[in-house]
């Protein structure tokens, strides 16, 4: 269930859509698509059906029950993907079990019986239609703040640049929110990345996959705070363009997708922060600097370029890393 | 030291800043003794281009004497030597430099995200030219820090004066690079439009190409005459004479082989109703340039001809003569100088003698009075082309 992966042309693992909760949420459109016709065009039976013929007040009801569950058909089955248009029929189904409960409170005998069975059978769809919109509307934001991947095209062999990056020591230097990364031993290294408020915090990972001049996938081991992997593949680019790099990282941060929410409102957008480093990689193995100006004196990064200072020197004296 | 500091729309003061120092390997520190004003430099000025800052450092075109150098400069740079500076910043590393693209250089500006939401993708960084394009300090001051000074820099090893040296940093190779943009043939006309500093280099290095006729168009007589007597070209004045109307005439009715639109994005035009139609649209942002000159370029060019675009441009334009574009199967060039490709065979043509640049000076004065030459080179007052400011 949730993420499955697709490989594209590339050869890069995607995460896609589970189809799963989209086919049910498309059922429900078509069951209410059915519900709103027959009750528009049969109001007599089903009035009797559920115990309420004897109402002129209820036949109302039901004719606008019948129109507002083609709006469910039409906001379930229209959109690409059904996502809050499931709700729509949680909501439709509240109300007819309200109705349902103040039609029962005036009757007796067999309309109530009638009634009853109603009521059991709206509470049975309630369940079904909890369940879908939840399914469907789970997951998608939390899935993609947790999966962030970006390319860069660089104007060096695959060959060098997998032996840039496979050195995981050089990574600081284009990762900025790294301090360090050691190495322990022949696939484990030892990381250690700035936190908020000026603290820090370390784990270790492992190579998981290893093709020289390919590819490297790696991925944090124990215990980690923020449990990651990561995998970067060189592809050569067509007709002598370089190497189209390509990074895929996933993490899970403390606190799911509020504690995502949270540290991006303190400026950690783990997807910019890809896209980032990728141009501070580039730059790096191109020029061998990060490229600097006195608008931006620690290179790229996006909460720099929302706050720049003014294009003159720098008042205080400091040396190029 | 004092350097020209933008403050506001239309305010620039010479102020005291820092010092500048290396921060890469490859920086160099430059003792400036010559820098000029760049007709772009009223774009700023004006505020017709985006993220600019209080206290922001002008100016881009400079040279002077290398006082300091990175550890990491190639090139047999030294301290002491006397360097003209190119205007955009490139690496020489990338693929865009190795092709001789440098002003699209892909790693000199650490803030390309700012400048991919307004132009798709990032251009070079370019010294004291916003922050949309780097924020770095520019050269109208004391000293500026160079980076990739292996790549941004040519060595003047003789005694060749700065007024001859100084335009090889923007405005002759930008000149220059408008007329090869022409792929100009034997016998081919040239029309320009404006006849500044880069109007000016531009007639001079189409007639060098070979061009047979160069013909400038301008509204302000001391420029048409510059022109005229420098670069053997033919004039017009659009202020008295339909420009379209006159090219026809002059051309037997072909129009120009090939058009060159050296004004940017702050045209003018002789109609005061067509001329406030796009001062209205800038003002309530429904176009941020002016195209007056390219709208007359594309409808006056020769049919198949080429239209060389070489006035900065910053945003969106209105009412493109796209059909008469496309369905006079021209050819639009543009871009800003790579001026790193430039310098040294332009550098051999002033050697020889084939072009003396010295002759767009108008104004020589020291750094202090900035102010006054920008509003001086703003307003075309005392017949201002070229303001070189020595600090």
């Amino acid at each position: 269930m949730g993420v499955r992966s697709v490989t594209d042309s590339l050869g890069i693992e995607r995460a896609s859509e589970d189809c799963g909760p989209q086919g049910l949420a498309r059922f429900l459109g078509w069951v209410s698509l059915g519900l709103g016709v027959a009750t528009l065009a049969r109001r007599e039976q089903v009035s009797r059906m559920s115990g309420v013929d004897d109402s002129p007040t209820a036949r109302r009801v039901l004719a606008v029950t019948g129109v507002r569950e083609l709006g469910h058909a039409a906001a379930l089955l229209i959109p690409r993907r059904a996502g809050w248009g499931a709700w729509t029929r949680v909501a439709g189904d509240v109300l007819d079990l309200a109705a349902a409960g103040q039609a029962m409170m005036g009757r007796g005998g067999e309309r109530r019986r009638r009634l009853t069975y109603t009521t059991w059978a709206l509470a049975g769809i309630t369940a079904v239609d909890l369940y879908s919109a939840v399914r469907v509307t789970r997951r998608r934001p939390g899935r993609n703040a947790n999966r962030v991947h970006g390319s860069v095209t660089i104007n060096r062999s695959a060959a060098d640049a997998y032996r840039f990056w496979h050195d995981f020591e050089n990574l600081p230097r284009f990762m900025s929110h790294l301090q360090s990364v050691q190495t322990t031993g022949d696939r484990r290294s030892r990381w250690t990345a700035k936190a908020p408020a000026g603290r820090s915090v370390t784990w270790h990972a492992e190579i998981v996959d290893d093709r020289p001049g390919e590819l490297i996938t790696w991925r944090s081991t124990g215990g980690a705070r923020v449990p990651n992997s990561g995998s970067v593949r060189f592809v050569p680019s067509t007709g002598g363009r370089g190497t189209e790099v390509r990074v895929e990282i996933g993490y899970r941060v403390p606190g799911g997708m509020f504690g995502a929410r949270v540290a991006k409102l303190f400026g950690e957008d783990p997807q910019q922060q890809v896209s980032d480093d990728l141009r501070r990689f580039k730059q790096m193995i191109e020029t061998g600097e990060i490229t600097r100006s006195d608008g931006s004196p620690d290179g790229i990064s996006i909460q720099q370029q929302l706050k720049q200072r003014p294009a003159q020197p720098l008042a205080t004296r400091r040396s190029g890393r | 030291m004092k350097a020209t500091c933008w403050i506001a729309p239309n305010k620039v003061a010479v102020k005291k800043v820092p010092d500048p120092q290396i921060l890469n390997p490859r920086d160099a520190i430059v003792r400036i003794t010559s820098t000029a004003i760049c007709g772009s430099d009223l774009h700023l000025l004006q505020g017709y281009i985006p993220a600019m800052k209080k206290g922001d450092v002008l100016g881009h075109e400079f040279m002077g004497e290398i006082v300091e150098l990175g550890p990491g400069v190639r090139n047999g740079l030294s301290v002491g030597d006397r360097v003209v500076v190119a205007f955009p910043i490139a690496c020489g590393n990338c693929a865009s430099c190795q092709a001789g693209l440098y002003s699209i250089c892909e790693n000199s500006n650490p803030n390309a995200g700012i400048a991919e939401t307004f132009l798709g993708h990032s251009p070079a960084g370019i010294f004291g030219y916003s922050h949309l394009l780097g924020g770095y300090a520019g050269g109208q001051s004391q000293y500026a820090r160079v980076p990739y000074a292996d790549v941004g820099t040519i060595k003047i090893e003789d005694d060749l004066p700065d007024e001859k040296a100084l335009f090889l940093s923007d405005v002759l190779p930008t000149g220059y690079m408008a007329a090869e943009m022409c792929d100009i043939k034997r016998g081919d006309t040239i029309a320009i439009w404006g006849a500044g500093s880069v109007g000016q280099f531009a007639a001079a290095s189409a007639r060098l190409l070979g061009a047979e006729r160069v013909i400038v168009i301008d509204r302000f007589p001391y420029r048409l005459r510059i022109a005229q007597e420098n670069t053997g070209a033919e004039i017009i004045n659009y202020e008295q004479t339909d420009v379209l109307d006159a090219l026809r005439e002059m051309t037997g009715g072909r129009g120009p082989d090939a058009c060159i639109d050296a004004v940017g994005l702050e045209g003018h035009h002789a109609s005061a109703a067509l001329h406030a139609y796009d001062k209205a649209k800038q003002a309530t942002k429904t176009e941020t340039d002016r195209p007056h000159a390219l709208r007359e370029a594309v409808l006056s060019c020769h049919n198949g001809g080429t239209i060389s675009v070489i006035g900065a441009y910053s945003g969106f334009i209105d009412k493109f003569p796209m059909g008469s574009f496309m369905n006079r199967s021209l050819t639009m060039r543009a871009g800003q100088a790579h001026v790193q490709r430039y310098m040294r065979p332009l550098l051999e043509r002033i050697r020889k003698g084939e072009i003396d640049p010295s002759f767009i000076i108008t104004h020589t004065m020291p750094l202090a009075e900035a102010p006054h030459a920008y509003d001086i080179f703003k307003n075309k007052q005392d017949d201002c082309l070229k303001v070189v400011l020595t600090p």
